[in-house]
């Protein structure tokens, strides 16, 4: 049991350590400019919400905050369902240029986005879908299916291939197999891979900003703004960045379940 | 080789149950012989792998006790009670090889390499893994791995009982009959008590001395083969065994007659005795049960026979199964000869000593 | 064993689509520049290999390469560990699970701007809590006039940052381990270390690999953190080489040689990231599946 105890103890102490930038960030945000760069205080001696204020009534401010989360939404869901049928076959199946093509996947990866940046700027602007949520789905698609089809595979192969064969001979059909039997067993890996398509599109900044300039900036394009202009106003991109972190906290919320271990459902 | 007990043993997952419904496992008693080879047999859901994670310790009851050889281990965990347990699907360590896994209990238990290597190889033989000893577990069959999960059990001298669940799930069809031949094998060498929980009756009925069979969280009958086929003490217990299973015609005892859709046939004295009670209690309403192998099918009516209506026949090689309507009734029978063709008429003739009465699920006649 | 089936690629060929049309156009294109000397849109010459070779000649490259190396492994070696301990210190279900979830995925959804800034603030002696209560501890800490100082603060935050990544791919991985296993384990009489070492960790191969992989890529192309919090500096001590092919590219606007230099880096993030790859699928063998 002191096992229990230790592990405890070990992950109350990383949890507040983690959790200490984001109260400063949190603190920074209900101060004002003058006391930020001014003086050093656990907790503001002028307790102010304008920071938030601004960013609710400024409508370029939270229209940012929509329009990510329309385009983030969007390719969580293109990516996870593009990336499905693909993770199956890599996973259960060999065929020609099979290992290669994976491969070539990753590398999708590990681009640094400023590389695409001009052709995805000429490709989108040809195209006519500039400034669209669609644009920016569509682009966060290159480093999001890669990484969705990885970590997929890598938990459906985890799976005894056993299985399919048992529902073959119990006649599922392969929707039915895959829905109601298949997917539950890695639900783990579709919840992390949930999560981590909404983080990596959420914080993207060089292409969101590039491909969109009016109807579909993004959130983290318009905090930058505040660095541009004179004088950083240190209180409003602490307010924007605290606000930032909430979607994506409800997002793992509501995969909790699928990370974590559910309620004790063994068979009886 | 272990004589277990379990006294008033019984599972909820709620602190204070109070009606059958919040009991994974209801109340039971119930005595297992050293050495025998019971099978825990019901559908899903029926509590038997509850029942088998009691025994083996992974689980602790909420009620109850379990003692191996008088000895109270209910609190005991499961590594000190010398018992082994095979999964649905095989568990083995991947990065070890097939003796290296086998040998996994000894080492941790402190044993001597020698000793070890004896052990293991002596397990292997009875296995028939000798050959695979060197190589790494994880690239085996399947059937193989489940061999070496059992293998991992069967290493330990002191192991007392053997507990399965369902393992042969996984393995092709062609390849559960060598299975199950070898653990039949082992049972006889190293006379060990095991316990096989299964929803197949095939695997039970072939596999087990005595069958347990169980449904909803309840043990409904405990016997072997023959009797649980023959005096099904349960209506669930007719119904789950044999293919298909028993009959159950609703009928009406009164005055020494038994009646079913309007028709009568006369009751042996033994059994109106027992039954003559229901007529004034529950206005004689009772359960009838007759497996569709001693159901007798007449070309002219008899006396004490019951008209019914062919609804099918078919040929199925050994046996004709035909299905009758009698009254509001089906009913299945296995005949020797065809007796017509749909829709004609029969006369069906239900053997006194083969007919079984049954009110509120249990049996009385 | 995986059965041979051409028809897969029918359920691969969505992601073929979206992602070789997206990937394959810009790299035609950056192949295209890196060997033209473009001096202006009409006005292109074709100079070969030439960019490729003045960029590797490039010492200032050398140095950013080394630095960024470094950093690299440094990341690794931190980050994988403590995110696996992190992960089994967790519990496996109930709120308290759920709680921990949330809060340790907090620092993954800041933007990376934005966590460079809280940063910048918070290590500063005067109006940072990090920065003030070390230099009160006694210990002199100036991220922006000590290298050492620089650097540790730029892998604490990454730290910070990242490590939480790790641990949801641990726990993920943790969590897709069938009880038998641990039962079986129990009846085995193993140990928590033998459970570890037998049961969760090549379990957990697939998703370490993942994480080894990611860890490694996106530490070999951080930008924006240690951008905004020391702007690469003091000097260019904590200039890696995104800033540097940024400070190239942006600051001469040069396109040959900014093509040249990306293909390059590309190159370099393919090369160990195969390497690793090759290196862990070999870790596993015998694993037919």
């Amino acid at each position: 049991m002191t096992k229990n105890r230790l592990s405890g103890a070990l992950l109350l102490v990383f949890v507040l350590l983690s959790l200490l930038p984001i109260y400063w960030m949190i603190n920074m945000s209900l101060k004002t400019n003058d006391e930020i760069v001014g003086v050093m205080t656990v907790w503001p001696n002028h307790l102010t919400f304008d920071n938030y204020k601004t960013i609710f009534t400024d409508p370029s401010w939270y229209s940012g905050y929509i329009n990510s989360m329309i385009y983030v939404v969007m390719n969580m869901v293109m990516s996870v369902a593009v990336a499905l049928p693909a993770a199956y076959a890599f996973s259960r199946y060999n065929f020609v240029g099979d290992k290669h093509l994976f491969f070539w996947l990753l590398t999708n990866r590990m681009t640094p986005p400023a590389v695409f940046l001009l052709p995805f700027f000429q490709l989108y602007s040809s195209v006519g879908l500039m400034d669209t949520h669609l644009a920016v789905a569509l682009a966060h698609m290159v480093f999001n299916v890669p990484l969705a089809v990885w970590i997929l595979e890598g938990f459906m192969s985890g799976v005894p291939k056993e299985i399919d064969e048992t529902a073959y001979i119990d006649g599922y059909s392969f929707p039915r197999f895959f829905i109601r039997i298949f997917l539950p067993l890695i639900k783990s890996g579709v919840g992390v891979t949930l999560f981590f398509c909404f983080m990596f599109s959420w914080v993207e900044l060089l292409l969101a900003r590039t491909l969109t300039s009016v109807n579909a900036k993004p959130i983290a394009a318009i905090m930058t703004r505040t660095v541009s202009a004179a004088g950083m106003d240190w209180g409003v991109l602490a307010a924007a960045g605290t606000l930032t972190i909430l979607p994506g906290a409800l997002v793992i919320w509501f995969v909790r379940h699928h990370i974590a271990k559910g309620f004790a459902m063994g068979r009886v | 080789m272990a004589r277990i007990e379990l006294q008033q043993l019984a599972h909820a997952y709620r602190p204070n149950p109070t009606v059958p419904a919040d009991y994974a496992l209801r109340p039971m008693t119930m005595t297992w012989d050293d050495g025998g080879a019971y099978a825990l047999l019901g559908p899903s859901g029926c509590g038997k792998t509850t029942l088998l994670n009691i025994i083996s310790g992974l689980v602790k009851p909420s009620h109850g006790r379990v003692l191996f050889d008088g000895k109270d281990v209910t609190d005991l965990p499961p590594e000190a009670r010398n018992i082994a347990q095979v999964f649905q699907f095989p568990v083995i360590y991947d990065t070890m090889t097939v003796f290296d896994n086998l040998a996994f209990p000894l080492r941790n238990r402190g044993w001597k390499e020698a000793a070890i290597r004896q052990r293991v190889e002596h397990v292997g033989a009875m296995l028939e893994l000798s050959g695979d000893l060197k190589h790494r577990a994880s690239g085996l069959s399947v059937d193989a791995k489940q061999k070496i999960s059992l293998g991992r059990g069967l290493v330990r001298p002191d192991v007392a009982a053997v507990l399965f669940d369902e393992p042969l799930t996984v393995i092709d069809p062609h390849l559960k009959w060598l299975l199950r031949r070898k653990l039949k094998e082992i049972h006889h060498e190293l006379k060990l008590s095991l316990i096989y929980v299964t929803h197949d009756q095939i695997e039970a009925l072939t596999f087990a001395d005595q069958v347990v069979v169980m449904t909803q969280g309840e043990v409904v009958q405990t016997g072997s083969a023959q009797d649980l086929f023959e005096q099904p003490q349960h209506t669930f217990v007719g119904y789950f065994i044999g293919n298909p299973g028993m009959n159950l015609l609703a009928c009406t005892v009164a005055d020494g007659m038994a009646g079913i859709g309007g028709h009568h046939f006369p009751l042996p004295a033994a059994v109106w005795q027992a039954l003559e009670p229901l007529q004034h209690s529950s206005g004689g309403q009772a359960r009838l049960g007759i497996r569709p192998e001693y159901v007798e099918c007449l070309a002219a009516p008899q006396d004490g026979s019951l008209p019914a209506t062919i609804i099918s026949m078919r040929d199925l090689g050994t046996h004709y199964l035909a299905e009758f309507q009698l009254g509001a009734n089906r009913v299945a029978a296995k005949l020797a000869r065809s007796a017509g063709q749909p829709g004609a008429m029969a006369w069906l003739h239900f053997p006194p000593q083969r007919t079984l009465y049954y009110v509120n699920e249990q049996r009385v006649a | 064993m995986k059965t041979y089936n051409n028809r897969a690629w029918f359920l691969i060929l969505p992601v073929i689509i979206c992602v070789a049309f997206s990937a394959i156009l810009p790299l035609m294109t950056i192949v295209n520049y890196s060997v033209q000397d473009i001096i202006s849109p009409t006005q292109k010459i074709f100079v070969g290999m030439e960019w490729f070779r003045s960029v590797m000649r490039d010492s200032d490259l050398h140095g950013a390469l080394s630095r960024q190396l470094v950093f690299s492994l440094a990341v690794l070696l931190i980050q994988i560990p403590l995110g696996v301990l992190i992960a089994l210190a967790m519990p496996a279900s109930g709120w308290r699970a759920s709680l921990a979830l949330v809060l340790i995925a907090l620092p993954l959804l800041i933007p990376w701007n934005v966590v460079g800034t809280i940063w910048q603030i918070f290590g500063r002696d005067d109006i940072g809590l990090l920065g003030h209560a070390i230099n009160a501890a006694g210990i002199s800490y100036n991220y922006t006039g000590s290298s050492i100082d620089a650097w540790v603060t730029v892998l604490v935050m990454d730290v910070w940052h990242w490590t939480p990544l790790v641990v949801l791919l641990a726990y993920a991985g943790l969590r897709s381990i069938p009880d038998a296993y641990y039962q079986a384990a129990r009846i085995d009489g193993a140990s928590r270390w033998a459970v570890f070492r037998f049961i969760e960790l090549p379990k957990m191969r697939n998703v370490l690999m993942i994480a080894v992989l990611l860890r490694f890529m996106d530490s070999f192309m951080i930008y924006t953190e240690p951008f905004v919090l020391t702007g690469g500096g003091p000097g260019n001590a904590t200039t890696f080489l995104s800033q540097y092919l940024t400070q190239k590219a942006v600051g001469q606007f040069d396109l040959g040689p900014a093509a040249a230099f990306s293909l390059i880096y590309f190159l370099i993030i393919l090369l160990f990231c195969f390497v690793l790859y090759t290196w862990m699928q070999r870790l596993g063998t015998g694993d037919q599946k």
